[in-house]
């Protein structure tokens, strides 16, 4: 009979409604709350006579920026000054986490070798550097820096060219001519390349069963085909060299001590906790797989790339992507020891322009946007590496 | 961590904000719980900071000590909040405190825009360059190319980049936030030379490991007039505060120091007895008990007491008088009449 389904439900007892119903009391319960607080917050601020918005950001800065790799001044406006901030966390998270995946990932295969001694080191390195606290650390290497190592006029030159004293490594680099613009347009192209062949050479595998060695044809692609560029470029030689003039080496390029404190530390801290992330991963692929792996007659080499890491990855990758979270949002140290990131500009900018809630906003927002970008990337390529069922 | 010093104010601040302070009334909420809580420095020898037996000591924190003379007769009503360069303007306008001392400079942006009052300088500071002297370097004109030490959340490092540039000097900023960790990079050689206010450097100096290696430049690049300060829009408590410092000032012109307060009461000169409450008016046109300032004498001291006690020639910061000597002397302490 259909009396049961034709009979109206009270709008309460129908489930789905009542979520519905939930739903529409939370959105609002939240909207409410933030209407409040805004509005509050912005009523307070305007009866103290304190200014909001960000105009400011058009205003000129009127302070120095320690290091940069725009062309910035003190001329230019506090939105520039932020940029350079942004970039300036950008690099040292970008080569931070290329670097920390890397050491994590040889630390993570030394602690399970056979060999005791690798095995006894990589484990007292994770213990030792996942148990100091990473401020700790960057005071520790920073200190290291400027008072182990000697004053310009008595820096170490240990390659022509080549400067380390405590403002930092200095070193000579190549003078701007075209034939490098070449170079670089060489090298990209010897990668796209690369990357081509290596799916063809996957797809001929597939059909024939033959494989090809890709390594080592794309690695004479990628240093030969730039070689090419630079000698048809007319192999230029001049170097722009430091010199020590007045108080400091002029030309080149400096990696400053703040710099490299602010990554070794986060590098060496991170590392411990990907290492044992690798390593369980490792541990958690079966070793029949392994047997099986080698009983079917793979190398070594392939039983770890072909068998091993895939089953792995699909471990390593989520708890991976928290740790590039974590050394991003770490950096932020980087105000301690003078490393002029993004949140030490911000604060900077608070500071002069008073604009608190604007310049914690923003700080908010950038690292929002950093981890985002992050974990948007991480989840594709999780997607990407995911076990295919058949 | 210092992260943290930073969101969190500024969350204070919007919470706070919007539960809504009072605007006036600052001396009644005092007087209803009973003390001042007053934003200090916490790290600055001879402005403010504990000694070995944990009692605050300064020339910011015997300012606030004069204040709570003033309104309680006691001088050490007072609850401390040490806050970073940073935090010291949220605190004050999220009503976390009711006073700020902690050697703020007094600037147009930041009586208008951050909605403070500053109270009448207590310190007449500038900033100026510390640098060791075996770089043989006579005047901040040679600096061309120096890698320069700042302490950052200051005015610091807009007038030392505005030195620069008009000198048409280059220079690199190294920014560290605590004064301590800067002060070591600095000590090791990182930077060439350091800037701040040269009565912060005199401090820095006093704990050098050589203090005889190191000298200030003769240029002074801005004018720093170091004031205390309140929130706009309740003027007695900004009354209270600013006569509170010029009382001092005012007594030391007098000649009415702590040892001699009691005498002085006995005085026939009239601006004494108005001064000391002898001849009432003064502490009811304020709303405080007519011993205020007498009060603030016997148990801060006069200006010229409190600033040889913290910071003078006699302290490790050996600072003359200079500018903060009173106008009859030269310097320029001056105060309107108390009348």
């Amino acid at each position: 009979m259909d009396t049961a389904s034709s009979e109206k439900i009270p709008f309460l007892r129908d489930p789905e409604k009542r979520a519905l119903l939930y739903q529409i009391f939370t959105v609002l319960g939240v909207a409410l709350l933030s209407y409040y607080l805004i509005s509050n917050t912005l009523a307070n601020l305007e009866r103290q006579s304190i200014s909001t918005g960000f105009g400011f950001l058009h205003k000129e800065a009127a302070f120095e920026i320690g290091e940069s790799v725009l062309d910035y001044s003190a001329a230019d406006s506090y939105g520039k000054a932020l940029l350079v901030g942004f970039i300036n966390t950008l690099i040292v998270s970008f080569i931070g986490i290329v670097l920390t995946v890397i050491l994590g990932t040889i630390i993570g295969i030394a602690r399970l070798s056979s060999n005791w001694l690798v095995s006894k080191l990589s484990a007292s390195y994770i213990e030792l550097f996942q148990d100091i606290p990473v401020l700790l650390q960057l005071f520790f290497w920073y200190a290291f820096f400027y008072e182990i190592l000697p004053a310009p006029k008595q820096a170490l030159n240990p390659v022509t060219g080549v400067f380390l004293s405590n403002r930092g490594l200095v070193f000579g680099v190549p003078e701007y001519h075209p034939a490098y613009l070449a170079a670089l347009t060489a090298l990209i192209v010897a990668i796209i390349a690369g990357i081509i062949l290596k799916k063809w050479a996957h797809r001929r595998q597939d059909t024939t069963g033959k494989s090809l060695p890709t390594g080592k044809i794309i690695t004479a692609m990628v240093i030969g085909l730039p070689l090419l560029a630079w000698l048809l470029g007319g192999a230029p030689t001049a170097m722009n060299t430091p010199v020590l003039k007045g108080f400091n080496f002029k030309g080149g390029v400096t990696v400053t001590p703040e710099f490299t404190a602010l990554l070794l530390g986060l590098v060496l801290y991170t590392a411990a906790f990907v290492a044992e992330i690798v390593r369980a991963g490792i541990q958690s692929v079966s070793k029949g797989q392994q047997e099986a792996a080698v009983s079917i007659g793979l190398k070594p080499g392939q039983v770890l790339n072909l068998v091993i890491l895939p089953q792995a990855l699909r471990v390593i990758v989520p708890p991976l992507t928290s740790q590039m979270l974590n050394l991003t949002k770490n950096s932020s140290l980087a105000v301690a020891i003078g490393y002029p990131d993004f949140v030490s500009v911000a604060g900077t900018t608070i500071n002069q322009t008073g604009q608190a809630i604007e310049g914690v906003g923003l700080i908010m927002i950038v690292y929002l946007i950093f981890s985002l970008s992050t974990s948007a990337f991480m989840n594709w390529y999780n997607k990407k590496i995911k076990l295919v069922e058949r | 961590m210092k992260l943290l010093n930073k969101v969190v104010p500024t969350l204070v601040a919007s919470v706070c904000l919007s539960a809504s302070i009072g605007m006036a009334g600052t001396l009644d909420d005092v007087k209803a719980k009973g003390f001042i809580q007053v934003g200090v420095n916490g790290d600055l020898f001879g402005f403010g900071k504990p000694d070995e037996k944990g009692v605050w000591k300064g020339l910011d924190v015997d300012t606030a000590r004069a204040v709570s003379a003033a309104v309680f007769g006691d001088a050490d009503k007072i609850k401390y909040t040490p806050l970073t360069a940073k935090t010291r303007f949220t605190a004050l306008q999220s009503g976390e405190i009711d006073l700020l001392s902690r050697n703020a400079t007094q600037t147009l942006s930041r009586d208008t825009d951050l909605g403070l009052n500053f109270a009448h300088v207590n310190y007449y500071d500038g900033q100026g360059f510390l640098i060791s002297k075996d770089l043989g370097i006579k005047s901040a004109k040679e600096l061309d190319g120096a890698t320069v030490c700042v302490l950052p959340g200051t005015t610091t490092e807009q007038n030392v980049a505005d030195y620069f540039r008009v000198q048409k000097m280059t220079m690199k900023p190294v920014v560290i936030e605590s004064t301590a960790e800067l002060s070591k990079a600095f000590f090791a050689g990182r930077c060439d030379v350091m800037t701040s206010d040269a009565s912060q450097l005199a401090g820095i100096r006093a704990v050098a490991p050589n203090p005889q290696g190191y000298t200030i430049l003769p240029e002074i690049i801005s004018k720093e007039p170091l004031a205390p300060a309140v929130r706009h829009g309740d003027d007695q408590w900004f009354d209270i505060v600013n006569y509170s410092v010029m009382a001092m000032i005012e007594a030391e012109e007098l000649g009415i120091t702590s040892a001699n307060v009691d005498e002085m009461k006995a005085s026939a000169d009239p601006k004494i007895q108005r001064f000391l409450g002898v001849s009432p008016g003064n502490g009811k046109a304020l709303g405080l008990s007519e011993e205020w300032a007498y009060n603030i004498i016997k148990l801060v001291g006069n200006y010229g007491e409190v600033f040889e006690r913290n910071v003078g020639v006699n302290t490790p910061l050996m600072i003359e008088r200079g500018l903060n000597a009173l106008w009859t002397n030269g310097g320029l302490m001056y105060t309107p009449p108390f009348k």
